[in-house]
């Protein structure tokens, strides 16, 4: 029998919770293995194609749920690759919600505030840069004048995109071929191997183990490169402390199907499931009456049908962003981009016909595309999601060779969710159905429930034990030596993109992580510049870093 | 009828009444006309389910068998006398199969989850023609993609569009607005 490989730190996942962490802890000193279920594709790897087996279906998953279907990455680089690079911060008011549980949910220690020089360290390394409105595509154009013309503000939104590299495409989803979007790929990924770290794709953790030292032990199995169902090998790698960054549809399961082997786990591993308040509202512009009323043209003389044309969400409104307003109450409304395949099924023809979503009226309204505008609604849940019991591997028994899951998430939404979603349904109407602008109507939930591309919440940091399954430090209560730095670790929804919010938490945990690896004997430092070599936010967190990590 | 036939006849109707065309002929009985150009059954919804990717194939004989029981009972319900000489999904008129199919993706029906998923697939073949490479699909003039309007790609087969803003101020800002250009 072979030994047991050994490694100092395991990292689940290489999204933003793990490329981060692994970045600067192999900066540090530490031996880092990174282990992800995903492929590793690059440049390109990243096909303009549809067909089921380009990198549109292997780098993505869709997992349905009881209520709740959650889109997320499935790749080295995870939800970065996929996502549409939308970057703001997190408003004020989402660090004090209370949520369902009487009390202020983040930790303390964590505000906006606090937060900011976090937040600086992932803008410089990204970087995230702030658009002009040259750079925002027709269909953010059209939804920033029709907020315009409804009395309202509108954004262009920060983003991680390199604008001379963009084509405005629109194929985010299936990983960028032209390298303009900053994805992890480009910076933190990189920038562990060259310090040494080791990534290997298509590698599923399953399940943790506990040594006698105290040390974990992380069981994986190697996942099939073409067909995700079949699991080819299997094997053992002993770390001395874990990071579990797998996304919020997966941390929480495997430490679910831990726990027979660690003992229990807090109450909140795989409760509070947040999507982030999210829904969507589809609008069939009028051509003549975007001419008309927003006095809209191209240089083609069309007044927009560039649905096809873009990189995702360019503008946002963030009039309901206000923290006087109720919570519950509380919303961002954003231009999306959701490009056929999974893009269109959920949408409802705006006249209140039957069926709504299939059927001769659905398809007229199909061949309307280029004049769809969908608006994406973010706003406050209330952590309703629960995880059943673990499937036998993975998060979702696989239904299709790729992409197409079926998991064990339960959500019902509350009235406080669902009065959010009237909310901003009837804000959409009243901007883009204005003065015959549009027909609009929202994505039905009756067909796979609510969806989210922005699973957050379900192994949350928090202070209070009872409603929270890490510390203030991201390590899970009662397991020492595990942390968790994905989105399940961020307290409930924004009512914004997360991904910002969850890179910034990723950095602002790194120096706890060394800590507590130093103190597992492994000899490693704090103190990295960006992935880039850029120093300037450094030097802004080295001051918040130095009473927890100590001298060294 | 046989079985191969029965088989492809139900599955092409289900899939015309998620996206409907028109008849290929006057002895079309799977596709019932309901829409003008062509649906999912000529956007090869067939060879969709059909692929490994996709991963239906192994429950499509099930679910052919399901259908029709489903008609066979929905017609009884609704009175309704069906020709014997076809399966029983296939011999409901149009209007009928989509209050069928209206019920079987209902909220609350037990098997939700799998016709959900073939009128997934079935919708899948005429706004992506997953089952195709996409620049040879609108090459080769795809029903959904042309029907849809989809810009073809560059020469090379990748999307650009250097024409892609009004650049201009289109409304104001909102006056918390950050120097990081984020919410307040």
């Amino acid at each position: 029998m072979s030994a047991v490989e050994r490694t100092d730190v395991l990292v689940v996942g290489s999204g933003f919770g793990g490329a981060i962490t692994a970045y600067h802890l192999a900066a540090g000193g530490a031996k880092v293995t990174v282990l992800e279920r995903g492929p590793w594709l690059s440049g390109t790897d990243f096909e303009h194609d549809y067909l089921l087996g380009s990198s549109y279906t292997r780098a993505f998953d869709f997992v349905v749920g009881d209520g709740m279907s959650v889109l997320g990455g499935n790749c080295v680089g995870g939800g970065s690759v996929v996502y549409f690079a939308a970057m703001p911060r997190a408003p004020r008011f989402a660090f004090e919600r209370h949520g369902g549980i009487g009390r202020r949910m983040w930790p303390a220690a964590i505000s906006r505030d606090t937060l900011e020089p976090w937040y600086d360290r992932v803008a410089e390394a990204l970087p995230v840069t702030k658009q002009g409105w040259d750079d925002v595509p027709y269909a953010g154009g059209v939804f920033a004048a029709a907020c315009h013309h409804a009395g309202r503000t509108a954004n262009p939104v920060p983003v991680a995109i390199d604008g001379s590299r963009c084509t405005n495409c629109n194929w985010m989803m299936a990983g960028c071929r032209f390298d303009a979007k900053r994805s992890m790929l480009l910076n933190y990924l990189p920038a562990a191997v060259a310090h040494g770290a080791v990534i290997r794709p298509l590698h599923e953790v399953q399940h943790l183990t506990r040594t006698p030292q105290g040390h974990y032990r992380v069981h994986y199995t190697v996942v099939d490169d073409v067909d995700y169902r079949v699991h080819r090998d299997e094997g053992v790698i002993e770390a001395k402390l874990v990071v579990l960054a797998a996304g919020a549809g997966a941390t929480p399961v495997i430490l679910q199907r831990s726990e027979a082997a660690l003992g229990t786990m807090p109450h909140a591993v795989g409760r509070y499931f947040s999507g982030n308040g999210e829904r969507l509202n589809t609008a069939v512009m009028n051509e003549d009456r975007v001419a008309e009323v927003l006095g809209l043209s191209r240089p083609d003389g069309r007044a927009y049908a560039a649905n096809q044309i873009g990189k995702g969400p360019c503008v946002a409104s963030w009039d309901r962003l206000d923290g006087t307003l109720p919570e519950y109450e509380r919303y961002s409304l954003e231009q999306l981009y959701f490009p056929p395949g999974l893009g269109t099924i959920l949408a409802q023809v705006p006249d209140g016909s039957t069926p709504s979503w299939f059927g001769v009226r659905k398809k007229e309204m199909l061949s309307r595309w280029q004049s769809w505008l969908t608006v994406f609604t973010m706003s406050e849940d209330d952590n309703e999601g629960v995880f059943g019991t673990p499937p036998p591997t993975g998060n979702a028994v696989r239904i299709s060779q790729q992409m197409l899951g079926r998991g064990t998430l339960s959500y019902r939404p509350t009235e406080n969710t669902l009065r959010g979603w009237e909310l901003s349904d009837a804000d959409v109407r009243d901007i883009l159905g204005r003065d015959g602008l549009a027909g609009v109507a929202p994505w039905t939930n009756d067909v796979v429930g609510a969806y989210t591309v922005h699973p957050l919440a379900s192994c949350r940091i928090g202070d209070d034990p009872a409603t929270s399954a890490l510390d203030d430090r991201h390590e899970l209560r009662g397991h020492p030596g595990i942390f968790v730095t994905d989105g399940s670790a961020v307290p409930g929804a924004l009512t914004v993109n997360p991904a910002m919010t969850i890179a910034a938490l990723a950095e602002r945990a790194v120096p706890g992580i060394v800590a507590a690896a130093r103190a597992r004997g492994v000899d490693c430092r704090y103190g990295a510049p960006a992935p880039g070599g850029e120093t300037s936010a450094r030097r802004g967190v080295l001051p918040l870093a130095a009473p927890i990590v100590g001298a060294g | 009828m046989q079985a191969d036939a029965i088989r492809t006849a139900t599955l092409e109707a289900f899939a015309d009444t998620v996206v409907p065309g028109e008849k290929r002929g006057d002895d079309d009985v799977s596709v019932a006309g309901a829409a003008a150009g062509g649906g999912a059954v000529a956007a090869g919804a067939l060879e969709l389910l059909a692929t490994d990717g996709a991963g239906m194939e192994p429950i499509l004989d099930g679910l052919v068998a399901a259908l029709n029981d489903h008609a066979t009972e929905w017609a009884a319900r609704r009175g309704l006398a069906l020709d014997r000489d076809l399966p029983a999904f296939v011999a409901l008129p149009f209007g009928e199969r989509t209050g069928l199919v209206s019920e079987l993706v209902g909220p609350g029906h037990a098997e939700k989850e799998l016709w959900v998923s073939l009128a997934l697939f079935s919708n899948m073949a005429y706004d992506s023609a997953a089952h195709l490479s996409t620049v040879e699909a609108l090459a080769a003039g795809h029903p959904g993609l042309r029907a849809m309007g989809i810009d073809p790609p560059d020469p090379d087969g990748l999307w650009r569009f250097p024409d892609f803003s009004y650049r201009r101020p289109l409304a104001r800002l909102h006056p918390g607005t950050t120097a990081s250009g984020s919410p307040a």
